[in-house]
């Protein structure tokens, strides 16, 4: 077993989200839904975090930004779209500034669809996604110890 | 105090701080989230947290930062090794700033403005705190007759009959150095009052790792400064002293709850105040009185 998945922290980034998905991101960190009991915290530095949430589409301005906090993400992680505009752009998608999902940027490993994407929904795709974190961590682990 | 007895206190230190520092830490985030109305993770959180951190990859800017980290550990330890076997409070004191300029030093190594300003700021919580802990550690000398720890067992009545001022100044600051609320300027526990993570912006991996393990020991050394107030000759009084370290430690955990955070000025400001007030007119009292 990996400690990944017992203290998954993550970070928040708002893409050219209308604010909706953060809003329920934020909700699952509130005593209603209160995701700390998974050890989840939210971190505002990506070198802390282990999971990177995204609302929003990816457009020309933000691209750089999504890569830059993808890039300086430590490994293992976990990329999860949330809410429709990050899994395709949804209603946005034909706008001439919009390139697309998160996925046009970053690999994307969880999309948790929705408009605005519901607390319920974000804590599952968590949960699913750490089940890929710890397949990571593991095949994070094997290639230190083969090397 | 002989050079064996602070060395085989280190590292029963070692061993027993980040035990204890772990479950303190753990309860702390417990107590936290039930003030909050939410259930909070697990006891031992801490520790998953920082067995997730030593698995993580190394990302280092640079090899200087784990090094000074590494000796801000060491010296941490060594500072608990001296306080609990009995040893030089002053000298306690002393290790254990030395400890925290290692983590200034280390955050300033990384070259990064977030990082930076997170060590400026801690820099302005040594200026701010180290007034009050040498005043403490004077007064301890004028009460007790003797910097060593160890002295307390040989008195008639706890220190704090004496210089129960100086433990409200005390009070005060320790506030400052467990990292609580109003006075987190440099490295905040809670996310989202932070620029970006104060001092440990670029610290991962197994260097935030030992950090936190730093930071446990730390404060299980404080509280036991904490406790040395109310220990006298009579070994039923250390448990007195474990009540009021516990109660100490519910109280900071209720400040940091209720409490925003205030700007450096008032922090460096009021820390002083206090203790002049609560220190030195203390101090003054015992000298001339």
């Amino acid at each position: 077993m990996t400690y990944a998945t017992k203290s998954p922290w993550v970070i928040h980034y708002d893409g050219s989200s209308c604010n909706g998905c953060d809003i329920e991101v934020l909700a699952a960190l509130c005593p209603g839904f209160d995701v700390e009991r998974f050890g989840i915290i939210n971190t505002g530095n990506p070198k802390h975090a282990d999971i990177f949430l995204v609302t929003g589409s990816v457009n020309e301005r933000n691209i750089d930004v999504v890569k830059e906090i993808y890039n300086q993400m430590v490994e293992p992680k976990v990329v999860i779209a949330c809410g429709i505009c990050a899994c395709s752009a949804g209603i946005f998608h034909d706008c001439y500034n919009v390139i697309g999902g998160v996925d046009q940027a970053i690999p994307v490993d969880v999309y948790a669809p929705g408009c605005a994407v519901r607390p319920e929904a974000i804590i599952d795709a968590v949960v699913q996604g750490l089940g890929i974190l710890e397949e990571k961590s593991k095949a994070l682990q094997a290639q230190k110890k083969g090397a | 105090m002989s050079l064996l007895a602070v060395l085989i206190g280190t590292l029963a230190f070692a061993v027993l701080a980040p035990i204890i520092g772990c479950f303190l830490a753990g309860l702390d985030r417990k107590i936290s989230a039930r003030m909050q109305g939410r259930v909070g993770p697990p006891l031992l959180q801490p520790y998953y947290d920082v067995r997730k951190l030593i698995e993580k990859d190394n990302v280092s800017v640079n090899s200087t930062e784990g090094t000074y980290i590494t000796c801000a550990l060491v010296f941490t330890l060594l500072a608990g090794g001296i306080f609990y076997s009995g040893g030089n409070l002053l000298m306690s004191v002393f290790v254990i700033t030395l400890s925290g300029l290692f983590f200034i030093v280390a955050a300033y190594s990384t070259r990064s403005p977030y990082s930076e300003i997170g060590a400026n700021r801690e820099t302005l919580q040594v200026m701010a705190y180290e007034p009050m802990v040498l005043f403490m550690a004077v007064a301890f000398y004028m009460a007790a007759g003797t910097f060593n720890a160890a002295g307390v067992f040989s008195l008639d009545a706890p220190v704090i009959t004496n210089i129960w001022l100086v433990f409200l100044g005390f009070l005060f600051v320790l506030t400052i150095k467990l990292r609580k609320s109003p006075f987190d300027l440099s490295y905040s526990h809670h996310a989202h009052q932070e620029i970006v993570k104060g001092i440990t912006t670029e610290m991962s991996g197994k260097t935030l790792a030992k950090v936190e393990i730093m930071h446990w020991c730390e404060n299980v050394l404080f509280l036991g400064w904490v406790g040395l107030f109310f220990v006298w000759g009579n070994l039923l009084s250390l448990i007195l002293a474990v009540v009021v370290v516990l109660l100490v430690y519910f109280l900071e955990i209720w400040i940091d709850n209720n409490f925003a955070r205030v700007k450096w000025q008032a922090l460096l400001k009021s820390a002083w105040v206090v203790a002049f007030v609560a220190g030195f007119v203390n101090i003054a009292v015992l000298a001339y009185l």
